[in-house]
């Protein structure tokens, strides 16, 4: 098992090690965009791919002025990101790899060499062709020749791969297309990005191959905490989904105020009462009108924030019960708790500061690294409950024979 | 003889009056604001930014209430409500909005359309100028212009009440343009006045419309050449 998890002979330290390196990295993307969102500068690079006509690697630092040092930030560190992903995708299949390296490399290296002949406006665009064909060649050469993860795990990769594509194209669609609704898909398919390196992460990690092979106890005769999990994580994606849907509307706050709303418990959403708020706010910065459908988002918003917060405290409270505190779930549910209790704190000073981008950004961040461990949590307590269940099956009596007495116990000793 | 020179006259003199009724009149007017309006706030951001700031001794401040010592509230989009079709945009001047010390000068303007918008760049900074319309057949458009370079052109096809313009790369910076397919509008100036010019005779729903202050309507009649007309529009 733990050969197969080592492409190369590497040790296993070095492939997870890289995986957390992407993790990080995609984190850190999703700051900076989160950044763009909250200064409200998403659109301040007019074209893409390019930069201002540049080729993004080529754009003068003097001209990262205003919105456009967030904007071009982001785009330069998802490139970073998507590099990260590939490299992580090929390392995971080991040598087999290495066609898939060497042949789009002598491609890349041919189109850069074609565009710097036939299009001499265009050397930057065939510099970085070249570049990126001329490394990958020689990589594919020193390719680790190991037999590359389980094909379950290589196909994550894949699929890590296609997303981070699919996610700089969704982006870049959103600037060229002038949608607004893209960049919710965007801000979404980040967040469950973030998620798929966290779970390769985990799937790479020593602790992960250990326990795989002996189980602790854990969740695995607890399946009530894999519902636990598993409500709260899906209920952390829809709060993330319907706060990237309030940061795109690019609208500011829509209720401007905490814990009342509009100085109610339930603001008013007739049509008077949504022109009255916009004529009453006056905007520093272009924002879109205030509607009545972002007013009803944001109280959902604050509504499902509480049910997550209890909802989270609640699951902490069953498996610490059942589990202890120092057991790997009893923590990381204990953790979870806390990062919601930062969320929610960070909710509110993202009103109190008038949506300050700094704190907004924080709590994008926040919100990710929930969900994030959300996925952990769900992930592990499944394997486990997966693992604990063959076992019990395995050592059920055969269809038509008698149950043997004392079989649960048994069943109960393996762990 | 005398008293046939006499008729003609007086006849020709009664069809030179009816003509001139019948001809086309200016209207004009002020509008007040009533109420005292909300404080307007720093902009910040621009003050902070290292390359704009630079081009302001002090921080500037939102021009959402300009109003001058008697209440005359300039910004105010006065226009005929109910004409359509006569839209004479194709022909006329360009209206031009520049982007100077990173704020759009004029914050507010109005067109006509098909009209062209001529959006100019003197700061030594690059902008992009992003047009927000919401009306279905008015594109959404987005672009880079460099210090000081070519002008921008823009045009809408649709009337829309307030269409919005904004540089992403300075987000503080934004206008808004009212399009109509009438010539009859007129933004009313720092002192509160405006002018409607060459309106043809007859009942009309006058308009004013503010960004803050909502809009207000008054029914008026062209009829002598020219009409005035007061309006007020209350803070909020």
């Amino acid at each position: 098992m733990e050969d197969k998890l080592i492409p190369g002979g590497q040790p296993a330290r070095g492939l997870h090690g890289f995986a957390l390196l992407t993790a990080a990295a995609t984190l850190m993307l999703i700051g900076v965009g989160g950044l763009v969102t909250s200064h409200g500068v998403g659109m301040s690079v007019p074209d893409w791919p390019n930069t201002y006509g540049y080729n993004m690697f080529f754009f003068p630092l003097s001209k990262w002025v205003g919105g456009i040092f967030y904007e071009h930030s982001h785009r330069l560190v998802a490139s970073g990101v998507g590099l990260l992903t590939t490299i992580l995708a090929l390392w995971l299949h080991g040598r087999s790899a290495r066609p898939w390296l060497r042949w789009p490399a002598v491609i890349l290296f041919a189109t850069g060499l074609a565009t710097f002949i036939k299009m001499p406006a265009r050397s930057q665009d065939a510099t970085v062709l070249l570049t990126v064909g001329a490394a990958g060649f020689l990589i594919s050469f020193m390719w680790p020749g190991g037999d590359g993860a389980p094909r379950w795990l290589r196909r994550l990769g894949v699929v890590a791969f296609f997303a981070v594509v699919a996610q700089g194209v969704l982006g870049g669609l959103r600037v060229t297309a002038i949608k607004d609704e893209l960049g919710i898909f965007h801000a979404t398919l980040a967040q469950l990005f973030f998620c798929l390196i966290c779970a390769i992460a985990l799937f790479t990690s020593r602790w992960w191959q250990a326990t795989a092979t002996a189980p602790p106890i854990e969740a695995a005769r607890h399946p009530v905490l894999i519902r636990w999990f598993f409500g709260i994580t899906l209920l952390i994606l829809v709060q993330l989904t319907l706060g990237a849907t309030m940061r795109h509307q690019h609208a500011g706050l829509a209720i401007p105020d905490f814990p009342l709303a509009y100085g109610k418990i339930w603001p008013d959403t007739d049509p008077e009462a949504v022109a009255r708020y916009n004529q009453q706010r006056l905007e520093v910065t272009a924002l879109n009108p205030i509607t009545a459908t972002q007013i009803t988002l944001q109280m959902t918003h604050r509504l499902l924030a509480l049910l997550i917060l209890v909802a989270t405290a609640a699951g902490a409270r069953a498996t610490v019960s059942r589990l202890g505190a120092k057991s790997f779930l009893g923590t990381l549910s204990l953790s979870w708790l806390g990062l919601i209790l930062l969320q929610v704190a960070l909710g509110v000073a993202t009103i109190w500061s008038n949506k300050a981008a700094d704190i907004a950004t924080a709590h994008v961040l926040c919100g990710a690294l929930a969900l994030a461990l959300g996925t952990v949590a769900c992930i592990v307590s499944i394997q486990k409950f997966a693992f604990a269940r063959n076992a019990a099956s395995s050592l059920r009596p055969s269809p038509g024979s008698r149950s043997l007495p004392g079989s649960k116990a048994s069943v109960e000793n393996l762990y | 003889m005398n008293m046939n020179i006499l008729t003609k006259s007086l006849l020709a003199s009664a069809l030179v009056a009816g003509v001139f009724s019948l001809q086309a009149g200016d209207i004009t007017g002020t509008i007040t604001l009533k109420g005292t309006p909300p404080k307007e706030r720093d902009i910040a951001p621009l003050k902070d930014d290292p390359t704009c700031g630079k081009m302001h001794s002090t921080t500037p401040t939102t021009r959402f209430y300009v109003v001058g010592g008697k209440g005359e509230l300039a910004d105010v989009v006065v226009s005929l409500d109910g004409v359509s079709g006569k839209s004479t945009g194709a022909s006329a001047a360009p209206a031009v909005m520049d982007q100077k010390t990173c704020l759009y000068i004029p914050q507010i303007m109005a067109v006509q359309t098909g009209q062209k918008i001529t959006i100019k760049n003197s700061d030594p900074v690059l902008h992009n100028v992003h047009s927000q319309p919401t009306v279905a057949g008015n594109g959404e458009e987005n672009k880079a212009q460099m210090p000081n370079g070519p002008d921008l052109s823009f045009s809408f096809t649709k009337a829309e009440d307030f269409v919005k313009f904004k540089c992403d790369v300075h987000p503080w910076m934004f206008a808004w343009v009212s399009v109509f397919d009438h010539p009859y509008f007129a933004v009313s100036g720092a002192d509160g006045t405006f002018k409607i010019a060459n309106v043809p005779p007859g009942k009309y729903t006058l308009k004013a419309a503010h960004r803050k202050a909502g809009v207000v309507t008054k029914e008026i009649e062209v009829k002598d050449g020219a009409v005035s007309v007061e309006l007020a529009l209350d803070a909020k």
